[in-house]
């Protein structure tokens, strides 16, 4: 039966595996995931979780092993965040091409250098264009919910590709918050057995993973990206069957008094709760502001963004990474290419803030919303403006 | 196969690339990339077969008089062969001529 808990996010996205009843598990711990597998060794030592936990010794092992169970058919689950995704991307990029699928959940915390092991998104920008299908949790539940779909978007036959679960470091890794979970016989239910198409076999060989020269690697490419493109409408379809099944339901892009408002504010992850409290002061002070969060980073969800957007008049994305040298904010990017070719452009103000772990409060939200309106009338010498940064 | 590898759009491709049957790499026309080619004088050629020994390929056999030759389906024109052929046999050539 379903159960309401207090438990700490990190155990209760461990747990969520343990109800998705994984094959194997190979992971590297690295703060703050570290409690993530932890708890899945543990699990797995105490006879709780029938699954092969794998101890690897480096992050770039830990998703080569991956690789190999997933393409010998086995559902497989891996976990990292910051630095060990760095040291692993090499190998992060085989899983989508080779079409395997793997959940990983990312417990977002900053690159270094300087050192910092609190939330951002700047690793989660670093795997940008891997090909993985990659959703965003705002809150505890919904990391734990997003592993449960997780799986099952990525060993659906018409999606084969790795899911990455992004959750933010400690502002949601390390906090205890009230979780339902779902009763076991319905996870099950709702997640039928791994089938993949062509797993390594010993009565039936295949080879994976080839050289693929010029006449063929095109083709490839574009198989791949069709398939990502594809996927969209597999999340959609399981988000749904989970909302009927578990009664919460997921968008790919989370609207929040947008209909009808002037001002949108865009945020991704953890901020966004403290950011709705923001546009609730400033709803009740009269002004016309609402709030979308994105959910599905990629494959990027065009045009329900163009639809929640519809009828904005200033836009004000809060990124939690920069692009050095660049645009500012990679999330505003998306949004500016997403719109830049409706009748209607509204102005798009990008914001870079709560870097490293620096929180933005309420009233720094309400500051936020606030200098872009004001942006967005004057104009900036500015490509994006950096959010509490001393001058 | 009813398409040829450069025919394939990507439509046709197996999930991630697998390869399902054995043996592909052998229709991989690798002698493409050759800018040198091997020719021979097969009078002094003794049928020692050094050349098959040291060819990294392994793309050359006897052929119908014995003679050891390379296929240039793969051959890469590396010109190994013509270093090690002891009695000459095998001088290289640009291909352009």
């Amino acid at each position: 039966m379903t159960t309401r808990v207090g438990i700490e996010v990190s155990i209760a996205l461990a747990d969520a595996v343990k109800l998705a009843n994984p094959d194997v598990v190979a992971a590297y711990p690295i703060t703050p995931q570290t409690h993530i597998v932890e708890h899945l060794a543990d699990l797995v030592a105490n006879g709780e979780l029938d699954a092969e936990y794998i101890p690897v010794e480096s992050e770039h092992s830990a998703m080569s092993a991956c690789l190999g169970s997933a393409a010998a058919g086995a559902r497989t689950f891996t976990a990292t965040a910051s630095q060990g995704l760095a040291l692993m991307n090499e190998v992060v990029y085989v899983a989508p091409a080779m079409r395997l699928p793997i959940v990983m959940a990312v417990a977002n915390r900053a690159l270094s250098s300087p050192l910092s092991i609190w939330c951002d998104h700047s690793d989660m920008m670093s795997v940008r264009d891997t090909g993985w299908v990659q959703i965003i949790s705002e809150n505890g539940q919904q990391a734990v919910d997003n592993t449960i779909c997780a799986f099952r978007i990525a060993e659906d036959r018409r999606v084969l590709l790795p899911v990455m679960v992004h959750l933010d470091g400690f502002s949601l890794t390390h906090v205890i918050e009230p979780i339902t979970f779902p009763a076991q016989e319905e996870v099950d239910k709702f997640l039928p057995r791994n089938n993949f198409p062509l797993p390594l076999d010993p009565d039936n060989p295949v080879a994976m993973g080839d050289f693929a020269p010029p006449f063929i690697f095109t083709e490839m490419k574009w198989a791949q990206e069709m398939a990502l493109r594809d996927s969209k409408k597999v999340v959609l379809e399981v988000w749904d069957e989970f909302a009927r099944t578990f009664g919460r339901a997921y968008h790919p892009v989370e609207k929040y008094h947008s209909d009808g408002a002037k001002v949108v504010l865009m945020t991704m992850g953890s901020v966004g709760e403290t950011a709705s409290v923001a546009i609730d002061e400033m709803r009740a002070e009269g002004q016309n502001v609402g709030q979308v969060r994105l959910r599905l980073w990629r494959p990027f969800p065009f045009e329900e963004l163009r639809q929640a957007l519809a009828g904005a008049e200033v836009i004000i994305v809060l990124d939690r990474a920069i692009s050095f040298g660049g645009p500012g904010g990679p999330l505003a990017s998306e949004v500016k290419a997403a719109l830049y070719d409706q009748p209607d452009k509204p102005k798009i103000v990008s914001f870079v803030g709560a870097l490293g772990g620096r929180d933005i409060t309420v009233s720094g939200f309400k500051e936020i919303i606030n200098q872009g309106i004001e942006i967005a009338r004057t104009g900036s010498a500015r490509e994006y403006e950096i959010y509490g940064v001393r001058e | 196969m009813a398409k040829s590898d450069n025919e394939l759009t990507w439509k046709d491709l197996e999930i991630g690339g697998i390869v399902v049957a054995p043996g592909s790499a052998s229709q991989y026309e690798s002698g493409t990339w050759r800018s040198q080619r091997p020719t021979y004088d097969f009078k002094k050629c003794i049928k020692c077969g050094i050349c098959a020994l040291f060819c990294p390929e392994g793309c050359i056999g006897p052929n119908e008089e014995g003679h050891f030759e390379a296929n240039l389906f793969y051959c890469k024109g590396c010109g190994i062969c013509a270093r090690e052929c002891w009695p000459r046999v095998i001088t290289m050539v640009e291909e352009v001529e």
